[in-house]
């Protein structure tokens, strides 16, 4: 995909390599989705017999998935560009609830998402710092800020349900656009924005070529330091939006709130195809990644089967997926040496 | 270099303002919902009348949820209430070995009595036997201790009789309807918790006895958010349903929103703890909720008084006895309409 990381080969090779992978992949994704639909309309014909409710049920699933698919694109970039975001949930919380104190919520709806926007860059920011300039390790530097960030939430807070009476705000959550749900709409533009900056900007190519190599990156003048922990700013600024996404739906925000965010994002990144060592990964294989656990849910819901049952099968989800593209990725790579 | 500087000016300049724009902004006004008894009056009750000092060691997990705030908030306001309570609360983190820590740190400072929420009572048996191995009764808030020794007193909700409550009055309501094969749903809150399987057991119960039974169950996580998102998935599960008893208020805040979001009103929902919000929108009857079942925190503010009297070897006045009782269950009250105005000095 990059110049920068590509081992001596063709470059023209190399990239008709990646792309067929990617699509593979991620029609391998739009399989298991097309599965999971089956198994439903097998399982609930009377239910899938009714336009109206398949067509809600769709929205439904997509609408669900909108504020972790945010933030999933975010965690996206970092893990491409070789680190981890551990934080993600905590940010979303510290957020939330700093947008939904008393004093912001006088400032209207637009101070409430300022408020948002500028924590949740504000906390990557600092994530940023201290693992590209302390030289922390990013498992770390995160996981001390998932702790700490929920710490500071649930202070601000008074561990209480914050509730917004800001009427903007709430009908995010039910206002539709053409049909479809707004927070839908913010999902595909972020998605988009987040395609567009990895595949068309040098940022992509830079945070590609630092996850794949950062001495290498380093050598051939990129600033890794300050791409790293922009990266961070960025899974921030994600966090940022997913948490007035998530504050609309809910209709409140707390300190506990957006729980195993984290679990969630990274798995559906990896079901997606990025790589977690860093390096490779795509925004639209994230996307159906997260699709793909918004799915399962509704299908099981739908089914009234158990939760437990439903985390067994996300498990084995991610198992297969990963087991699945090590084993695609070796015999794709032996195929074209040939 | 002069244009450096100046976005660097720009950036800077924008990055304090927002920075002190924010600061401000983390400001809440502070939490007067805490609920004291109001039996002080001496004349009408002997007990009220100031006696020996009592010292009151308290501790209660770390909360974020309201109804363990609504917990400290309480212990707080009704030692305060007490002229001759001196109260001491330690911070006892969030799990059971932060709490065993702060409890010994407490039963050095020699409090008469000690108060516990134990973040999970087989895990603190050993820090409530310690207590009273010291001399100090030990008061355990809601959640048993298995050790008949480690607690002189033992005060704790109903989470069965929560379940039935619900039961009853969603069976009772849809009986008067004359609704024959109802569509019942629930949304309960942590499932791997023996309080959530309680309070779903009791519920299953008190339908049956209708012929009722359950027809869909999407658990949430006591928080608004995955409350939502429970609720979310159970509304599309069950398009059209008649009852839904959702396990906690709190909680309730998500499900109601996601009620209100697709526009879904042909059943009515019954909550559960018994939280401020919650009354009022019964009050106003101008949503889906018409009634919920207590589990109510107010326990904490009876667990100080009677700490106080256990402190001062005095008894409960109304009873026969010399003594506080060893055991005491509250009941599962049902709040509907017709009663809230009581409730709502109760509501956390």
């Amino acid at each position: 995909m990059t110049t920068q990381t590509a081992p001596p080969e063709a470059p023209a090779k190399q990239q008709r390599r990646k792309l067929d992978e990617n699509t593979l992949r991620n029609l391998g994704l739009v399989g298991v989705l097309v599965l999971l639909i089956v198994v439903g309309i097998i399982t609930k014909p009377d239910l899938y017999s009714d336009p109206t409710w398949v067509k809600n049920n769709f929205l439904t699933i997509l609408q669900q998935a909108s504020a972790i698919g945010v933030v999933t694109v975010g965690m996206t970039f970092v893990i491409i560009g070789g680190g981890i975001d551990l934080s993600v949930g905590a940010i979303i919380a510290l957020a939330g609830v700093w947008a939904t104190t008393l004093a912001t919520q006088s400032y209207g709806a637009g101070g409430m998402i300022f408020t948002a926007l500028v924590v949740g860059i504000a906390v990557g920011l600092v994530n940023g710092v201290l693992i590209s300039y302390g030289k922390l390790v990013p498992f770390i530097a995160t996981l001390a800020m998932l702790v700490a960030a929920r710490g500071l939430a649930a202070q601000i807070s008074g561990k209480q349900t914050q509730v917004s009476a800001n009427d903007t705000i709430n009908s995010l959550a039910s206002e539709r656009l053409l049909g479809i749900p707004l927070l839908v709409w913010i999902l595909g533009l972020v998605v988009a924005a987040g395609w567009v900056l990895l595949n068309r900007t040098t940022f992509g190519r830079r945070t590609v070529a630092v996850g794949g190599n950062p001495e290498a990156a380093r050598l051939a003048g990129i600033n890794v330091k300050r791409h790293t922990m922009l990266l961070y700013a960025l899974s921030g600024l994600c966090c940022g939006i997913g948490a007035i996404m998530l504050t609309s739906q809910a209709t409140s925000a707390q300190a506990a709130m957006a729980n195993l965010y984290e679990l969630d994002a990274i798995a559906a990144a990896i079901i997606g195809g990025t790589l977690l060592s860093g390096g490779r990964g795509t925004i639209i294989g994230a996307l159906f990644g997260v699709l793909v656990f918004s799915t399962i849910t509704n299908l099981f819901a739908i089914n009234n089967l158990s939760t437990e049952v439903q985390n067994m099968v996300k498990g084995a989800i991610i198992v297969a997926a990963v087991l699945i593209q090590q084993f695609r990725y070796k015999s794709l790579t032996q195929l074209f040496k040939r | 270099m002069s244009a450096l500087s100046r976005r660097r000016i720009l950036f800077g300049g924008a990055a304090v303002g927002a920075g002190a724009l924010l600061t401000a902004c983390t400001s809440n006004e502070p939490d007067n919902s805490a609920q004291v008894n109001t039996n002080t009056d001496a004349s009408a009750n002997p007990n009220a009348a100031a006696g020996e000092k009592v010292i009151i060691g308290f501790s209660a997990p770390a909360a974020d949820h309201g109804w363990l705030a609504a917990i400290t908030n309480n212990a707080k306001a009704q030692a305060a209430a007490y002229s001759d309570v001196e109260f001491k609360a330690v911070e006892s983190g969030t799990d059971a070995a932060a709490q065993r820590a702060a409890i010994s740190t407490l039963i050095a400072q020699k409090p008469t009595v000690l108060v516990m929420l134990p973040a999970d009572g087989k895990e603190l048996d050993a820090a409530g036997l310690e207590a009273m191995k010291a001399g100090i009764p030990v008061i355990n808030l809601d959640r048993a201790f298995p050790s008949r020794a480690a607690f002189r007193l033992q005060i704790k909700g109903d989470n069965f009789g929560m379940g039935t409550a619900a039961g009853h009055y969603i069976g009772q309501q849809l009986k008067a309807k004359g609704v024959t094969n109802p569509i019942i749903g629930e949304i309960p809150g942590i499932d791997s918790l023996e309080l959530t399987q309680e309070r779903s057991e009791g519920f299953k119960i008190a339908l049956a006895e209708f012929g009722f039974k359950v027809a869909n169950r999407r658990p949430a996580e006591f928080t608004a958010d995955s409350g939502q998102a429970a609720a979310t998935a159970l509304l599309q599960a069950l398009p059209k349903m008649d009852a839904l008893w959702n396990h906690d208020d709190d909680q309730g805040i998500g499900v109601l929103a996601a009620i209100k979001q697709t526009s879904r009103s042909e059943f009515f929902m019954v909550g559960g703890a018994g939280s401020k919000a919650a009354i009022d929108a019964i009050t106003k009857d101008d949503s889906v909720l018409k009634a919920t079942v207590t589990y109510s925190p107010s326990m904490a503010s009876s667990a100080i008084s009677l700490a106080r009297l256990i402190g001062q070897g005095k008894g409960m006045s109304d009873l026969v006895e010399l003594q506080v009782p060893q055991e005491i269950t509250l009941a599962s009250e049902t709040i509907t309409k017709d009663n809230a105005a009581q409730y709502a000095k109760l509501g956390f």
